[in-house]
């Protein structure tokens, strides 16, 4: 355990100094605005660092190349601990619990986007900022992060890239070096991130709200400085903004990558994820608007597909923005949107759940079993989008759908022992494994998360990290080989 | 520099670890093996694109289009001459090296030549280690001997043994030892670790010591380091593959050459193309057919078949039955570990051999050739300068001038047909040949730096 743990916990220290520099965006905000939030960043960061140094120079001697587990440690350990040392200025600052700075802090890094706070718009800058921030900086990784910036992360480094980007199908690199891909990823990231905070200023958001949603939408996070969300500005181009760019970031960002260097749009058309997303989404958008409007929930159709569109990619999306409590729908509609935010978003993006390319191999496999039903002698390879699928990924994917399930139902039924009603406890942990934000019933975007006990804001945030890293990387901590040598 | 390597076979992983293992260097695998290129991703920073290496559309899918180096390594020589031909005619790909191993292609010179099929350098690992070998069994007693300058310099391994004039003697007696004779010692291993070779370092027993030297000296500077050997006048090979029947022809005219081949065709093939070799067909790990071909009077045994397991034990067979000394191609870098310090006196291995002759087009500056040394820890090479001494960190200085990076040795200067054993005082000049010993080739980007200046003012 020990030859396991401390060369991965000298790699770790890097990262978490990384991360304390971090800090500095919203200290310098605090300073800017001289509001009283400035004391516990300055302590965070200061401390952090501290962590980061001193655990770095203790196991020095530890130090060697990374092998493969030790790539999938490093992700699991950072995503555990982050959450720890990024909801310590809340915690300080805010009249809040540790459990619910924890919750916030690993919220805002899986980029669930679920909140316990309330009173959003009379935080300090800072705070909210700090909440953006962090949305912004798990949605590509941590860890991709740290290898982009960190040159002596490159050997180990597919491990670590397997371990944190989303999907099934992970083995093809858009550059030789992994160093490169992470901060291509990076930059199309922040390319991204750049163009929506511009356009949403231009939509009319001043440049704080605007950098705070940019981030929010962009990584799919969720976060927003207002209690009502976008509710809260009341503009369709704002809407029509955000919506645009969700969908974006729920794409792949390999895709985006192929789409810029051929300097044309081809790209999209032949990726049969980008397809399947956008036609998924907008078959649901209409087909809820005709369904509130039908059901007389708004008086004309246009009003009912503004708020459907909306609404439904951001939630599809997992990204949590809402205008509306559209808990208050007829029950069809906000179950048919957490059951989108479990199968929308598009492997190697920033949205989270199941993810469209496994639903689309599922989809081929039971259609291939009905086939062989009929031709026992058949020999049929799974095709997605012209391309062939191995079976060892079929098998995969099947793996990992079975764990995602039996994880959502032991969480719920957690829940449910804990006291809580049917719908809040299924919603809520749905939303929480996919990343997805607000829930319904007693989370609903009504109110927010603060009202669970702390046992099961717990649960939620266990929900949140086994939904981002995908479940593998954070069960395979608890798997007795990882730790026999 | 982009690199685009074709076949994940033992070369050409050998070949994508060291090219990788380079912060400088993006090495892209094309193979149609799944399996090989996940495990190799696995394990290098590199990427792996699977399918047919001469397919325009999987070239361009590794991006032969922004490529600086094509290697084909695939063991189809006619696959790597096609590749290297579309990447030359639809992406003119700057340089293009693929292993060719038939000698029907290689002895046509005019085939690589201008209008011929589109391959800068052709080697044939085949060919390397069959030299390699020669080499050996010419010097009794050398672990490696390794070519520089066309042969005039080189850089010779040898196990220090009692019985030695200069083991147990500080290196700066050398000089009064073999006054006629000039050499340095470029490194010295002992048991395992690198030591500085310095004047009042003293040679022991069982020290791996490397030394470079004008060709007619190097059998002078041996008898120093272990009492000396016969020449080999008794070679038995096992194995009639490429190697073995290569080995065999360059061979037989001034030894007494066996070669074992298991199977009954191949051996009357073998017969076919060698004159003076005695062909056996039969099994090299048999005992009987070993003692009756009178393998306690072999001077060298050489299991040089595909199967390195099958090499280890004929080997350690026929030391057991008597033979002097037994080499043995051994491709696992472990297994060659294990090897040489039991019973096996040398282990070949041919990618080791082979890459070094890679490594040289991908070095920075003009080097004209690398050996890779100690299962590519170290590193031998030899650089030319340019320029002169106002653009240059080296030309017009003193060697004990020039701020070699730790661990690096200039060992000799080659200027013209001149061999000039370098000493503290020697002048470096331009178009002078550097040979190089680097003990840890991490340093190499500082070495390739330091020759650099000069080659970019060409």
């Amino acid at each position: 355990m020990k030859d396991t743990l401390l060369p991965v916990a000298h790699v770790f220290a890097l990262v978490m100094m990384v991360f304390a520099a971090a800090m500095l965006a919203p200290m310098i905000m605090a300073v800017w605005e001289l509001d009283p939030a400035l004391w516990s960043f300055v302590l965070s960061a200061v401390t952090t660092f501290l962590l980061g140094a001193l655990l770095w120079l203790g196991t020095r001697r530890f130090k060697r190349e990374l092998k493969t587990r030790d790539g999938l440690m490093l992700v699991a350990l950072t995503w555990v601990v982050l959450p720890a040392v990024a909801g310590f200025p809340l915690w300080k600052y805010l009249p809040i619990n540790y459990t619910d700075a924890y919750f916030e802090a690993a919220s805002g890094l899986t980029t669930t986007g679920g909140t316990v706070l309330s009173g959003l718009e009379y935080l300090p800058h800072s705070i909210n900022l700090w909440r953006c921030l962090l949305s912004w900086i798990g949605g590509m990784g941590i860890v991709v992060l740290a290898v982009a910036i960190l040159p002596m992360l490159g050997v180990g480094g597919m491990q670590i890239y397997r371990a944190e980007m989303p999907g099934p199908m992970k083995d093809s690199k858009l550059t030789p070096r992994i160093g490169q891909t992470a901060k291509l990823l990076w930059a199309i990231y922040g390319g991204l991130t750049v163009a929506c905070i511009v356009c949403l200023k231009f939509a009319g958001m001043n440049w704080f709200d605007a950098v705070c949603h940019g981030f929010s939408a962009v990584s799919l996070g969720g976060f927003s400085n207002y209690d009502a969300s976008i509710g809260h500005f009341n503009s369709l181009s704002i809407e029509l903004v955000l919506t645009a760019f969700e969908i974006l970031a729920a794409l792949n960002f390999a895709t985006h990558f192929l789409a810029y260097s051929q300097r044309g749009i081809s790209a999209y058309f032949r990726d049969a994820e980008a397809k399947a997303v956008v036609s998924v989404l907008a078959a649901s958008c209409i087909g809820i608007s005709v369904f509130l409007f039908l059901k007389g929930i708004y008086p004309d159709y246009p009003t009912a597909l503004r708020e459907s569109l909306f609404n439904v990619v951001s939630i599809a999306t997992d990204s949590g923005l809402h205008t509306q409590d559209y808990s208050r729908w007829p029950i069809f509609a906000p179950m048919w949107m957490i059951f989108l935010s479990c199968i929308v978003a598009s492997s190697g993006s920033t949205g989270g759940g199941i993810k469209m390319i496994r639903t689309l191999v599922l989809s081929k496999q039971a259609h291939r079993e009905l086939n062989q039903l009929v031709h026992p002698s058949m020999v049929r390879p799974l095709k997605v989008g012209g391309g062939v699928i191995a079976n060892r990924v079929v098998f995969a994917v099947l793996a990992f759908v079975f764990l995602y399930f039996m994880s959502i139902v032991t969480l719920i039924f957690i829940q449910l022992a804990s006291g809580l009603d049917f719908l809040t406890a299924l919603s809520s942990i749905i939303a929480c494994m996919n990343n997805a934000g607000p829930g319904l019933g007693l989370v609903g975007p009504g109110s927010n998360y603060g009202i669970l006990t702390d046992f099961q804001t717990w649960v939620c945030s266990i929900a949140m990290l086994l939904g981002r890293l995908e479940i593998f990387t954070l069960l395979v901590l608890f798997t007795p080989t990882l730790w026999r040598k | 520099m982009k690199i685009i390597i074709l076949g994940a076979g033992q070369v050409g992983r050998t070949a994508a670890y060291h090219l990788s293992r380079e912060e400088a260097n993006d090495v892209t695998v094309i193979d149609v093996n799944e399996e090989i290129l996940r495990d190799l991703q696995d394990r290098l920073d590199i990427r792996t694109v699977n399918g047919n290496a001469a397919s325009p559309r999987i070239l361009e899918a590794a991006g032969i289009a922004s490529t600086d180096i094509l290697v084909a390594l695939t063991n189809s020589d006619e696959v790597n001459m096609l590749a290297c031909q579309i990447a030359w005619t639809l992406y003119r790909t700057p340089k293009k090296i693929a292993r060719v191993r038939s000698s029907d292609y290689t002895e046509r010179e005019r085939l690589f030549g201008e209008n011929g099929v589109a391959v800068d350098v052709w080697i044939s690992p085949e060919q390397l280690v069959t030299e390699y070998v020669a080499r050996l069994i010419r010097y009794p007693g050398a672990l490696q001997v390794l070519d520089f300058a066309d042969g005039r310099v080189r850089l010779v391994g040898i196990r220090a043994l009692q019985g030695g004039p200069l083991v147990g003697q500080a290196l700066r007696t050398l000089r009064e030892h073999i006054p006629s004779a000039d050499a340095r010692v470029a490194a010295i291993y002992r048991a395992g670790k690198s030591i500085k070779p310095e004047g009042t370092t003293v040679i022991e027993d069982g020290d791996e010591v490397f030394f470079l030297a004008a060709r007619k000296d190097i059998r002078m500077v041996m008898k120093e380091m272990r009492r000396e050997e016969a020449p080999a006048r008794r070679v038995v090979i096992a194995g009639g593959g490429n190697i073995g029947v290569r080995l065999a022809r360059e061979l037989e005219d001034r030894n007494q050459v066996k070669l074992i081949e298991r199977d009954q065709r191949r051996a009357r093939r073998v017969s076919e193309q060698l004159d003076r070799t005695i062909v056996l067909n039969g099994d090299a790990a048999d005992e009987e057919l070993l003692l009756e071909e009178n393998i306690d009077s072999a001077d060298v045994f050489a299991a040089l078949t595909n199967s390195e397991e099958a090499n280890i034990l004929s080997a350690m067979l026929a030391k057991r039955l008597g033979a002097h000394k037994v080499m043995a191609i051994i491709n696992k870098p472990s297994y060659a570990e294990l090897i040489e310090s039991g019973s096996i006196d040398v282990a070949i291995s041919p990618q080791t051999v082979t890459i070094g002759s890679l490594l040289a087009h991908v070095r920075r500056g003009d080097v004209v050739r690398v050996h890779s040394l100690r299962r590519g820890a170290a590193e031998a090479l030899e650089v030319v300068v340019h320029g002169d001494a106002d653009n240059s960190k080296v030309i017009g200085r003193r060697i004990e001038d020039i701020a070699l990076p730790e661990g690096t040795t200039l060992g000799a200067v080659v200027r013209g047909e001149d061999v000039i054993i370098a000493h503290h005082d020697t002048t470096v000049q331009p178009d002078d040949h550097l040979i190089l010993f680097l003990t840890d080739r991490r340093h190499i980007d500082a070495v390739e730096k330091l020759f650099q200046g000069s080659a970019s003012f060409l």
